[in-house]
Formats: C-alpha cells, structure tokens, sequence
C-alpha cells in the first residue's frame, strides 16, 4: 500500500537528479586531473567541483534516498497510511532550499572548503547555513519514522514490527544522533566565524566533532542497502530471509557500535590521545560483525531460493539462480564490491597500516568501491523495484537495466582498482593537479588514465539510469499489485521487546559515544590556546 | 513485557548487551591506557596515572629545554581582522603626508624608478607585514630599515592604507608581456612548489602575500635569491624559503622576468 506516491517520487527525483550533476562533476575531475586531461591552470576551479560532488554524493543524495525509501517502508510494510504528510513536504522544501543555499556560493567560488568542511578554512556563511537546512529537513523525516512506528504499535500491542520498519527507523535514528556531531562543528565553531563573530577557531576539537559523524554516516548510507539485501532481494528472487533474529541483531548491531569509533579517522591528528584511538581502533573491529552477520544470512536466503528452484549439489545451486533478474545482479555485484571494499577497510582501521595509506588516493579508491559501488548499486535496485509501484507503469526493458548494472560495476572496478593502486604508490588525495611529465609520478599515469576511462563508463551508466527511470514515468500502465517486502523462513510470531524496539540501542548509542568521546571533546573545549587564527576562502 | 521491563536486570537482553559492552570498554581503556603505554620501552612515566593521563591527551608541559637562541629575529607581526578593516579617509590623509619621505625611492605615484617595490594599489596587510619586519630587524635592508625603526603602529597602519588606496598604475618601464612559463602556472607539485598566483594574487590570495605584477625584475630576483640562501628570513614558517630553495636559478629568472612584464591590473582584487 503506497498512498503518497507524488511524495515518494519527489524525494527519488531530486535525489536522482543532484545524483547526476555531481557524477558528471566527478567524471570531469578524474578526467582533468588524469594525463588525457589539459590542465585548466586553476586550482581554484577543482576545488569548487569537488566541494559540490563530495556535498551532493555524501550529504543530499543518500539523505534524499534514504528518506524516500523510509516513506515508503513506511506505508509499505506497517500497511497504514503515512501519518504527517505536510511535515514530509515541509522536510523535502527544506531540502531544496538548503541544497541551493549551499550550492550558490559553492558555484561562486566562495565556499571551496570541501564537504569535510577543513577548518580553519572558512567558506561563506552560507554555504553551512545551507548544509544545516539539509540536516534539519532530514530531521524531520527521523521524527515522522519514529511517529508512525508509534502509532502502528498502539494499534498492534506487542506485535513483532515488520523487519523493513524496525531497519528503518534504526536508520534514523543513527542518523540523528551521528548528525549532532557535525552540527554541534557547524553551529558553535564555523558558522559564528564565518558569520564574522569571531575570527578564530579551535580545528583540533572541530575535526573531533567531525569525526564523530564521519563513521557513523557511512552506516546511514549503508541502511537503504542493508534493507534491501534483507527485505527486497529474497523476495525478488524468491527466496526468503534464513534467519528473521539475525537481520535485526545486525541492524541493533550497526546501532550500537558505528558511532564510538569515529577517531579512526584521527589516527594521524595529534590532538587526541593514544589511549582513545585505540579504543575506537577496538570498537572498530567490532562493526565488522554485523556486516559477517549479513553476508552470512544473505548467502543462506539467496541459497533457500536456489535449492526452492532446484539448485543442487555444494556449490551447484549458484546456476540456479536467476541470473537475468537484474536484482540478482545488483545483488552480486554489491556483494563482491563489498568484500573487496571490506578488505580495503580493515587496513584502514589498523593503526599501523593506516599510515601507509592516510590522505592517500588509496582512501578515495576505498570510499568509491564502497560507497559509489556497493552501496549505490543498491539505491538503483530499489529504484527498479519500487518504480513500478510508484508509477502504476511497469519497467520493461530489463536487458537495459542488466546492462545498466553491468556497466556500473565493470566501471567502479576499472575506476577504483587503479586509484587504491596509486594510492599504495604515495599519490596524494585532493590533489588538483598532477605532473606526469615528472619522471617520479610518470610510470602512475597509466593507472590514472585508465581510472578516467572507469569513470567515463560510470557516467554513461548514470545516464542510462536516469533515463530508464525517465522511460519508465511514460510506459504502459500496469498493475503492479501491493507491495511485498521478504518473508523470513519461520516469520516471527513474537519477538523479545529488546528487538523489537529501540530504546534499549539507542541508550547503548549514546552511552558509548559519552564514553568514547566525552574526555577527548571536554578536554579540548575547556583547555585555553587552541585555537587558531581562520582562513577565509577568497579573502585576502 | 514492555519498555518499562526493558531496562531491568530481569531482563537477560539488557543485563547481556550492557554487560557485553561494558566489559568490552573495560578490557579495550585496560590495554589502551596502562598496558600499551608501558609497552613503549622508549617512553618513561612515573606511574600508572602519568601512564594513564598520556593515553588520554592529557596536555602536559614539555619539559623544559632550553630552546636554542635564535641568532636572528623572526618576523612577529600580529594582524587581526580589526588592524587595518574600514580605513576613515583621514588615516589615508596621514599615510598620505608620511609617505612623501617614502617616494624618494618607491615613487611619488607609488611606482618606483629605481628597482624599489611599486606600492601604489598593494595588499595592505603585505605592506604592514614588511614595515613591522623592517623595524624589529626581522629583516633588514641598509636603506630601508633606517625609515622603519620610529614608524609608530599607527603610522604603520596609516601608510599601508594609503598605498592599498593608490590606483594600481603600469610599471614605469613595462616590458613587453612576456607568456607564462611553467614554474608559474604548475609549480612543481614533486618539488612542493605550488603555483606562484595560489598565493600571490592571481588565482588567490593568502595574506601577507604581495602582488608581483610590473614589480622590478632585478629586485625580485635578488629577493628569490636572498630566500634561497636563507639570508632573508621574515616570511612565517618558511613559506617562501621552502618554495625559493626548491627553485633551480633558471627558474628564478624566468619567474621574475615574467612578472616584471606583467601589467598590475590583472591582479585579483581583495574584497
Ligand atoms: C563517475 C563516477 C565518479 C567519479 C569519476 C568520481 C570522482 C571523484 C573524484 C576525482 C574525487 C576527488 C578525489 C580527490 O581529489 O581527493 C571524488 C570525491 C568524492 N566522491 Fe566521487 N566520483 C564518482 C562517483 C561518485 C559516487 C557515485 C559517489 C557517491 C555516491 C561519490 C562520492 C564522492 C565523495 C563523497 C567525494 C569526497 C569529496 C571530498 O573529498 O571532499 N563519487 N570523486
Ligand atoms: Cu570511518
């Protein structure tokens, strides 16, 4: 049951949109920076597009997605009408006005901070301003998942919240609190600078602040994937979830321990104390449990639907699957970028490994493999699974969609794979310019160049995406009868109320953001000379 | 059982996971915070709570060493956005009326015509930087420092806003323009040169930094040089040694050849 279509398809057409501006801004900057690219002579111009393409591709895009997707598990598996539709809206507007508020001094040069913000640098007041409108408007959606759930629980006294919902609003509710880390940076330290209150400013505890958003937003950008590994692909397949108690112990899981190990991104800073980093460094480790959880129960619902087709043998059942189902491929596809990405993490949380390979294009590579690979190859299958019921239209060139999700893999690979290569070499990150005439850097132009290419590939699969959605508004109608998530092999008839609500996690989430961030922050915040003069973008 | 039962022992969830993370915090502050620090046989502590104060970033004293006499003063100018904001037309009056004893060499317009520095239309703060250098000794010139060492604050700031006032006036002998070579549009990102204009002015603006455009060949020759050699030191942190000492003297002179041919108006303006 869909009720608020027009609401759900704004919230996938923005995102979608902005999705494709910032793609091509990223293909432009690989191809720029790359040796088949003549360098425009402006540092400054780069610094503009990347700030644009790492605002849009980590703050607008997946916030949009993830707050389109939540409506609609929303309506979808509590089956009730969504409870606060003007507030929705209200959240989306604020949204498109933030985006453009950011995106206008972003466009003028004024704000070529980058979407980590770098303090001391200081970018026109409006540019955070802007970013604080996204958060906000993304706030309210956080409120109107945890109101709905509310409401359908009154109405069902004790029974078990439908898996897709109880991942959802476990999704915003990491996402409230990991933005609070962000927003305390930009409320009380950049922006009254960059409104000129004050001209100087304490980076050291604002990279901490930062810090503490940095991790945990991965997992917010990973929960509309993790969603529908669990909820859309066993289904789709027709197969069903191995183990309904183990989907939601990752989701509390994620919960839990993606926030109190965000120094990992600090290892190199010399303002936080040894003690802490190793801690984060532990905890870190710890959140690759629910990804092994995952991996471990998605391969057993895709191998329930194999054998259910008649797949046998040990590893027989593979050719079982339906393989032209483009969620099976999506499927795939994600799984293998995520176990390469994964490798890719767990050298970037070991302390010692790490200094190879900081503020490196090894990070960039790792973060794209990720990020732009597996976990955005999902947001295109959900995209394809819920457009059909969104437009009352059916999709129905699914050779295009395979081919679609062909390229975007082969280019991610063929992008990232040479990028983490020189990034082992030394090339630094965020560079804008590269001489590979200099007999030292020379022999990394072939692996540069050939990242461009990869590029190029994912921009002409952006595009198909687009336009297949676009096609898709006009094609035939059809009925694409009510909207199922996954059922699980024994679909729970009562659940213990610790999985089965929240609130347990969340204390759990704050209590150990208080105990692993609490001393390092205070520390910084009541000690006298931190701080350091600002630097203004394009200020003398 | 409701939520009100959640947060009880009663309930194994809650006594697990609290338990579970507890102990795992417990166990990871043991290792990070006593037994790895002491596992550093190069680092000593007191104690166990020196040891524990150290992991946690405690700030701490160095101990105290004696820190090597500089031989020569370092530059020691402190500007704020407050030091030369909104000049009153009356500051730039009394520039005006102190400058006429700059103008034997720096011109009567502000462009030189001798190998003096144009400071008609300069970056006001570079102007504050040197004036303050000069009369510290951060850096010294036979001709220079002698009119720098009574400049009060205020006189200083005067006449660096007078000169930031004066229109930015064509060199008094401009050469033909000479085209860009490529120690000024790339840098040298393997030596760590940036490009000259990310700081001088014509891409962007890092303060303290001057324009260099229509300035006197041999005189930003002889400064290249005099940063390379260490003999002039009053840029902060070495900014502009490192980069000097990086340059090979061919490039030195293609740099100041070019900018010397360079008209002033291409520079960015400042807000
Ligand atoms: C056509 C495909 C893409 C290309 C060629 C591309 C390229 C780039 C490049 C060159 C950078 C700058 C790296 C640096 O200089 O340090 C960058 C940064 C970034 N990209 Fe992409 N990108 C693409 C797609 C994506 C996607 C799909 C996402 C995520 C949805 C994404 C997210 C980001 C983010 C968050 C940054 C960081 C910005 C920053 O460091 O400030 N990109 N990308
Ligand atoms: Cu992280």
């Amino acid at each position: 049951m869909l009720v608020n279509r027009k609401l759900i398809l704004a919230h996938f057409w923005l995102a979608f949109a902005v999705f494709g501006i910032a793609l091509t801004l990223g293909a432009w900057q690989m191809f720029i920076r790359s040796p088949i690219g003549t360098w425009l002579s402006n540092p400054e111009l780069y610094y503009r597009s990347l700030t644009a393409h790492g605002t849009v591709m980590g703050y607008v895009f997946p916030t949009l997605v993830a707050m389109g997707f939540g409506y609609a598990i929303s309506e979808a598996a509590l089956q009730q009408r969504l409870v606060g539709v003007r507030w929705a809206w209200a959240g989306f507007w604020l949204i498109v006005i933030g985006s453009i508020m950011a995106v206008i001094p972003i466009a003028l040069g004024r704000a070529s901070v980058l979407y980590t913000f770098y303090p001391p640098l200081i970018g026109n007041v409006f540019y955070y301003l802007g970013v604080v409108l996204v958060v906000v408007g993304s706030w309210i959606w956080v409120a109107l998942m945890s109101v709905n759930l509310r409401i359908w629980r009154k109405a069902h006294p004790g029974a078990p919240v439908p898996l897709a919902m109880f991942a959802n609003v476990a999704g915003s509710y990491l996402w409230a609190w990991t933005a609070v880390g962000a927003a305390l940076e930009l409320l009380l330290q950049i922006i009254p600078v960059a409104a000129g209150l004050k001209n100087t400013i304490d980076a050291g505890l604002a990279r901490i602040f930062f810090s503490w958003t940095l991790h945990a937003i991965v997992y917010f950008w990973l929960m509309p994937t993790y969603i529908a590994y669990y909820t859309i692909v066993p289904r789709a397949i027709g197969g069903r979830v191995y183990s309904d108690t183990m989907a939601r112990i990752s989701f509390i899981l994620f919960l839990v321990v993606a926030m109190p190990i965000g120094m990992h991104h600090t290892f190199a800073d010399p303002q936080v104390g040894a003690g802490f980093k190793f801690i984060h460094s532990a905890f870190t480790a710890l959140v690759t449990l629910p990804t092994f959880l995952t991996v471990f129960t998605i391969c057993a619902s895709v191998e329930i639907a194999a054998r259910l087709r008649g797949g046998r043998g040990l590893f027989g059942w593979i050719t079982a699957l339906p393989w032209d189902n483009p969620m099976m491929l999506a499927l795939a596809f994600s799984f293998v970028m995520l176990g390469f990405g994964g490798a890719g993490g767990l050298i970037n949380m070991s302390y010692q490994l790490d200094t190879s390979i900081h503020n490196t294009q090894w990070i960039t590579g790792h973060f794209h493999l990720i990020f732009g690979g597996a976990i955005v190859i999902m947001y295109f299958a959900i995209a394809y699974d819920l457009w059909p019921h969104l437009t009352g239209r059916e999709l129905v060139d699914l050779r295009l969609i395979r081919t679609q999700l062909w390229l975007w893999f082969v280019g991610m690979i063929v992008t990232t794979f040479p990028w983490h290569w020189v990034g082992i070499l030394g090339m630094p990150r965020r560079m804008a310019y590269f001489d590979f005439g200099d007999p030292a850097i020379a022999p990394q132009a072939l692996s540069v160049t050939l990242s461009a290419i990869g590029g190029f590939i994912l921009l002409a699969s952006g595009i198909m995406f687009i336009v297949i959605l676009a096609r898709g508004m006009r094609a035939p109608q059809a009925d694409a009868g009510a909207n199922r998530f996954a059922l699980a092999v024994h679909q729970p008839a009562t659940v213990p109320v610790a999985l089965n609500t929240h609130a347990l996690w969340v204390a759990l989430m704050i209590g150990l953001t208080l105990t692993n961030y609490g001393y390092p922050i205070l520390n910084l915040a009541l000690s006298e000379g931190t701080s350091v003069p600002a630097v203004y973008v394009g200020a003398q | 059982m409701s939520t009100r039962e959640l947060f009880t022992l009663t309930n194994r969830h809650f006594k697990a996971s609290v338990g579970i993370f507890a102990a795992i915090f417990v166990v990871t502050a043991i290792a990070g915070f006593i037994v790895l620090p002491f596992a550093q046989p190069w680092v000593q502590f007191a104690n166990v709570w020196d040891a524990i104060c150290s992991a946690a970033g405690v700030p701490q004293r160095a101990a105290s060493v004696a820190t090597p006499e500089q031989s020569k003063r370092l530059s020691e100018v402190v500007l704020t956005s407050n030091t030369l904001s909104r000049p009153s037309q009356e500051a730039i009056g009394r520039g005006a009326t102190l400058a006429q004893r700059c103008a034997i060499c720096h011109g009567p317009t502000g462009v030189s015509r001798a190998d003096s520095p144009n400071l008609a239309g300069q970056y006001a703060a570079v102007i504050y930087k040197e004036l303050h250098d000069f009369r510290t000794g951060a850096r010294t010139n036979a001709v220079m420092s002698p009119f720098a060492v009574n400049l009060t604050d205020q006189e200083i700031a005067d006449l660096s806003n007078y000169y930031a006032d004066l229109p930015r006036l064509p060199a008094y002998h401009p050469t033909p323009q000479l085209p860009k070579p490529n120690i000024v549009i790339y840098g040298a990102p393997m030596r760590g040169i940036a490009p000259c204009g990310s700081c001088h002015g014509s891409l962007d603006n890092k303060t303290g930094s001057p324009w260099l455009e229509g300035q006197s060949e041999a005189y930003m020759k002889a400064q290249l040089q005099a940063f390379a050699s260490d003999e002039r030191r009053n840029d902060i942190s070495q900014q502009m040694r490192n980069v000097a000492r990086a340059m090979t003297p061919q490039e030195i002179e293609q740099a100041a050849a070019y900018y010397a041919s360079q008209p002033p108006d291409i520079v960015k303006a400042v807000d």
